[in-house]
């Protein structure tokens, strides 16, 4: 099992309890290819960068979902055939998070470096303040 | 525009040849630019968060270097991928104005 983040955009013009449908349905189709939906995420109405399918504006929807490729695949495939959906993007998440623990974990260690080496330095002048530009 | 800080390029290396013109070598205090993420502890440099990572796009939605910017290598590689999918989910510009 992996984490994913799908993030959607539906067309403007689609009303909001369909949207909502659209949500609860393919909350389904997480369940039934072997996922789990973390959390749902309406990012809300917004304006597009660029314009996709001849439209200016999207709904953003947000799925953070746990799950194989298989989820993947089902789950980019079902928003394919829907015709409200108008793009997708699905990221895996497993590196990026593990990269930010891994900087959490590299500054912890600094931060006890440097205590150790200097136990609390009184309310002194730091010693080399930071190098001028000047070489 | 949102990015630069400051124009022209680094005086700090000594590798660098003089400048056309020579003569009165310019000496101008530049305050060194450090990487946003790296001094704001930011981890995870989010496609979504479109404010954060516009920051680091010029007007016609470019890429800003880091020689602009002074983002360390590891965040830029990172910022770089950021971009590039919220280019992708229309969050930011391929190309803007023109």
């Amino acid at each position: 099992m992996r984490n994913y983040e799908m993030i959607f955009i539906v067309r403007p013009d689609v009303a909001d309890d369909e949207v909502q449908k659209l949500i609860t349905q393919m909350e389904g189709v997480v369940a039934s290819a072997g996922g789990k939906v973390e959390k749902v995420e309406k990012m809300g109405r917004r304006r597009l960068a660029y314009r996709v399918h001849k439209q200016r504006e999207g709904f953003y929807v947000l799925f953070y979902v746990q799950g194989t490729g298989d989820t993947v695949k089902e789950f980019e495939r079902r928003l394919k055939v829907t015709d409200t959906v108008i793009k997708h993007l699905t990221v895996c998440t497993d590196e990026i998070l593990q990269r930010a623990e891994k900087f959490k974990a590299l500054r912890a260690k600094q931060e006890a470096k440097r205590r150790r080496s200097k136990p609390a330095p009184p309310p002194a002048a730091p010693p080399a303040p930071a190098e001028s530009a000047q070489v | 525009m949102p990015g630069p800080k400051e124009g022209p390029p680094s005086s700090e290396r000594p590798a660098r040849r003089e400048g056309p013109g020579g003569g009165g070598r310019k000496q101008y205090f530049r305050r060194r630019k450090v990487c946003k993420f790296c001094s704001e502890k930011i981890d995870i440099i989010d496609y979504k968060d479109v404010r954060m990572v516009s920051e680091f796009v010029a007007e016609r939605g470019k890429i800003l270097p880091r020689r602009l910017t002074g983002t360390c290598s590891t965040h830029q590689r990172a910022l770089s991928e950021a971009i590039k999918r919220a280019r992708n989910i229309a969050l930011l510009p391929f190309a803007a104005g023109g």
